[in-house]
């Protein structure tokens, strides 16, 4: 009988579901269970005392949700202030990213000596780990033995007294030029494959018909780099939206009020305040905005194509 | 074309100061590096007074560095090896099977890389903590295992999206002709697509290993002394009250330079894998 039931299985139609069933397996596991628990926890109290027992922690109903998005109570406050931060952030580094990442593709998208080595040494912040950049701007950045100052103050003469870089307001500066640093790249790396896609005859057609360089830059360049730009500006605000790396790295769990990112907020309400239930409503939330902004992304993107 | 005497200027106006922005991060890891502790502490020195290794000896006993890196290195590789092989078997079904739910999962796949990791973070966590009470023994909580499971969580989906681009731009008539042949499904993954692909999984393999290498967020928050990575290691190492910066700096360059250069080797292939999937869309 088993002979005639194997006999029977379509393997056409089985096989792709066997192929992917261990990353379907592992997709439950890693990222469909934790985040219909991370839902979960946004709605129950889970404060220290229930972490190691989380069954038991008590329900809060939408409470977390009051409380992180109350305004007027400090927690409420300090979440908006967060935000105000994170999006200026973001705004601030995507955009100046996008900018040096295309002007660099731009000046090495033709053959000459220096190209080479030049592509190579742009790329070098990209591939070295997070970390170690930021630990080297942060040494950088020091007030009293880094080379900033020394720079600034003391060769430029362009302060009176060295001022501080990770505190106060300076900090903000310093988190979007260090976010910066290790993020145009990639774009660089976005624009510079996209513009290879690009034609050489458009650019000799236009060339014949006297348009200038910068003539083809505007019309040829920018208009058909159009489709990887939007992606490529999507893709960096979604992940320079949640940075972490950077701030934790430069300021530790105790960011100046200027430069507190939102996904620092969120780790220390869990890890240094210990309150999850808090900390998971702020992911939730932060998870809604950022859908909110690929949603509203794909409707413009779709009526700009039509 | 491109070659007016303005745009040449302008060539070097945007070059100069974008590769002096690249370059002084790196010229301090590497002088700071070379110098003695006392050319650290006061103001900064242009270039090293007393040029000396000593800082590449002293980082393997003012913390324990050695066990960093092999931590770092024993989770990196596994995540590595896990998403690979998951990705091959997934990105094959979606490269070359039309089948009911295929939309669906390449949909959450996408999405899921897109979503930041704090979001997994949390739950994980209380996860782990919950499952080890239960069981009784540190399974999860504060070691490489749990580590591993997070790691998973950023370098499995990219792995499948990357690797099933790959594989879409390997001609079907090669394994339809195999199969035509006889083999089985399997037979011409491995025989015929995988040969072809290994430019491919070398730049997806090196790639899921050096973000794993430089992740800081799921190992802050999940590992203990002993099982500290080097990304927690050098970020707390960095944070004391007095700071050993020619020692953070020499160590910060001894950890980056094999994920540099092994970027640098497969250059080619790593773009064109990370560029595949937007330029197409």
């Amino acid at each position: 009988m088993s002979r005639r039931l194997a006999g029977r299985v379509n393997w056409n139609k089985v096989t792709p579901y066997l192929l992917i069933l261990p990353a379907i397996l592992f997709e439950l596991l890693i990222h469909v269970t934790p985040m219909i628990v991370g839902v979960w926890m946004s709605f129950v109290n889970l404060t220290r005392f229930f972490i190691t027992n989380w069954l038991a922690a008590p329900v809060a109903g939408f409470a977390n949700y009051s409380i992180v998005l109350n305004f007027d109570k400090p927690l409420g406050r300090q979440l908006a202030q967060s935000f105000g931060v994170t999006l200026a952030f973001a705004v601030l580094t995507v955009g100046l990213s996008f900018i040096l990442g295309t002007l660099a593709a731009i000046v090495l998208q033709r053959q000459f000596r220096a190209r080479g080595p030049l592509r190579t040494l742009f790329l070098i912040p990209y591939a070295l780990p997070a970390y170690a950049g930021i630990i080297t701007w942060k040494f950088m950045l020091q007030r009293d033995n880094g080379l900033i100052n020394q720079l600034l103050v003391n060769d430029l003469h362009l302060f009176d007294q060295a001022p501080f870089w990770l505190i106060g307001d300076n900090a903000f500066v310093s988190l979007v030029v260090v976010s910066i640093w290790h993020q145009w790249p990639f774009a660089f790396l976005m624009t510079m494959a996209g513009m290879q896609s690009i034609p050489d005859e458009l650019y000799e057609a236009a060339a014949i018909d006297g348009a200038s360089v910068w003539r083809q830059i505007r019309h040829i360049t920018f208009g058909m780099m159009r489709p990887v730009n939007t992606v490529l500006v999507l893709l960096l605000f979604l992940w320079t939206f949640r940075e972490f790396n950077t701030p934790f790295v430069l300021f530790g769990s105790a960011p100046a009020k200027s430069a507190n990112l939102l996904v620092v907020t969120i780790y220390n309400s869990s890890f240094i305040q210990w309150n999850f239930g808090l900390g998971a409503a702020m992911s939730v939330l932060l998870m809604v905005f950022l859908i909110l902004v690929s949603a509203l992304w794909a409707l413009w993107n779709r009526r700009v194509h039509n | 074309m491109f070659e007016t005497k303005g745009f040449k200027v302008f060539r070097w106006v945007v070059l100069i100061p974008l590769a002096l922005f690249v370059l002084v991060p790196l010229y301090t890891m590497i002088t700071s590096a070379l110098k003695p502790m006392r050319d650290v502490l006061g103001t900064f020195q242009w270039l090293p007074a007393h040029p000396t290794f000593q800082p590449f000896a002293d980082i393997w006993t003012t913390v324990p560095l050695g066990r960093y890196f092999a931590n770092s290195l024993f989770v990196s590789v596994i995540a590595m090896v896990c998403s690979v092989i998951i990705a091959i078997f997934a990105s094959y079904a979606i490269s070359r099977y039309r089948f009911r739910g295929r939309g669906a999962f390449s949909g959450v796949v996408l999405a899921t890389q897109m979503f930041p990791g704090v979001l997994f973070l949390l739950p994980l966590f209380i996860i782990f903590v919950n499952l080890d009470r239960l069981a009784g023994a540190h399974l999860f909580y504060q070691t490489r295992l749990g580590l591993i499971v997070t790691y998973l969580t950023f370098t499995l989906p990219f792995s499948i999206y990357m690797l099933s681009g790959y594989f879409d731009g390997i001609p079907r008539d090669l394994d339809e002709a195999a199969r035509v042949d006889g083999t089985s499904a399997l037979g011409a993954l491995f025989r015929v697509v995988l040969p072809s692909a290994r430019p491919g999984i070398i730049a997806v393999a090196v790639y899921s290993f050096m973000t794993a290498w430089g992740e800081l967020l799921f190992a802050s928050a999940l590992t203990n002394a002993q099982t500290r990575t080097l990304s927690v290691g050098l970020q707390a190492y960095s944070s004391e009250v007095n700071v050993y910066w020619n020692q953070v700096m020499a160590a910060s360059l001894v950890v980056s330079v094999p994920v540099v250069v092994g970027f640098l080797v497969l250059q080619r292939y790593l773009v064109a894998g990370l560029t595949a999937g937007a330029v197409k869309a």
